[in-house]
């Protein structure tokens, strides 16, 4: 019998090992480097947007759809199953390709690949991804972005940093979302930005509201920020 | 559960790196976590259980070595481990913004035959 697993063979296996210190994303992470460079050529600036689900990632690609400087924008937007979101964001005029992701609960660099094949770019020069509406799952896969958004909606509670914080840690900018409610849910303001900036000290804030657009001309403005000027051909 | 995605991950490189050395068996595999990887260990030790219910698997041990979180405070020049999520330097109260260990995900090394 094996000495090591037991099994029926007659050998005794000598067992070696093997030192790999290999990153367990690396080759997601091959492919967002990849994806990165794609983009860069394009002249696309690019985006991560991540939340969970119903904080408003859809409305809010809504307005930055009809508000853009130089329309449309381009969205890959990840979805468990149903290409409502690609739908309501077509309408608004952004150029949108969905990804179903079926039972994965979160975008990785080949799938956004995959997409954006199917996008045709001319004439755009912002590309969002969407991420499918979770905050644990998509902090550890890079999509070859360049800077990565995170949502928090008033109604989600002040304290949602310190419960989740791995993934506003990751975000470039933090957006407080549906801000009109905020007094109708009793948000503490105050202890929300608090706890952002213990969490995430590196992160732009922004307060507003997709719904009425309050406070979106900022983000615009930072997104727009550094934006590459030429468009893809 | 990306767990799972990541132990299927964690297979297929194992399995590409025992193939390249000319091994046939694989019989522990060591991964290192960090507390700030986005990685439950609990999860990924389930997922694994999935994964190893079947062949080729069935007799690999898996072990994680999870790596607490380390920053540094630029202000005291000293190394800390932080007592909550909040990383925030114990001697001076100040935020630290460079983590010095904990975002580990990593396959560490295979013991193979």
């Amino acid at each position: 019998m094996c000495g090591t697993c037991g099994c029926d063979s007659p050998q005794t296996a000598t067992t070696r090992r093997l030192e790999l210190h290999q990153g367990l994303l690396s080759r997601n992470d091959a492919q967002a480097a990849a994806n990165r460079a794609h983009f860069r050529r394009h002249g696309l600036r690019t985006l991560n947007l991540l939340s969970a689900p119903g904080s408003g990632k859809t409305a809010l690609l809504e307005q930055l759809a009809r508000r853009w400087p130089r329309p449309p924008i381009g969205v890959i937007v990840g979805d468990l199953a149903t290409d409502n979101d690609a739908r309501r964001l077509q309408a608004a005029g952004a150029r949108a390709v969905q990804i179903r992701t079926g039972d994965l609960c979160h975008l990785d660099a080949a799938l956004v690949d995959r997409a954006f094949a199917q996008l045709d770019c001319r004439g755009i020069d912002l590309l969002v991804i969407e991420n499918v509406g979770n905050l644990v799952c998509p902090t550890a896969f890079d999509l070859g972005e360049e800077r990565r958004i995170a949502i928090l909606s008033v109604t989600e509670g002040e304290d949602k940093p310190l419960k989740y914080p791995a993934l506003f840690r990751s975000a470039d900018a933090v957006l407080i979302n549906k801000s009109d409610l905020a007094d109708a849910v009793g948000f503490d303001r105050r202890s929300a930005i608090a706890n952002l900036q213990a969490i995430a000290p590196q992160a732009e804030l922004f307060e507003l509201s997709a719904r009425s657009g309050d406070g979106l001309d900022a983000l615009i403005a930072w997104i727009d920020t550094g934006s590459n000027t030429s468009s893809c051909s | 559960m990306h767990e799972l995605a990541l132990i299927q991950e964690v297979c297929a490189l194992a399995q590409h790196a025992a193939r390249e050395q000319g091994a046939s068996s694989i019989h522990r595999l060591e991964l290192r976590i960090g507390s700030l990887g986005g990685v439950d260990p609990e999860a990924l030790r389930q997922a694994f259980a999935v994964v190893s219910a079947s062949d080729p698997w069935r007799h690999t041990e898996l072990a994680l070595e999870v790596v607490p979180t380390r920053c540094f405070c630029a202000d005291c020049r000293q190394a800390f481990s932080p007592v909550d999520v909040i990383h925030a330097c114990p001697r001076c109260g100040q935020l630290a913004s460079q983590v010095i260990a904990g975002r580990e995900l990593e396959l560490v090394a295979l013991e193979v035959s």
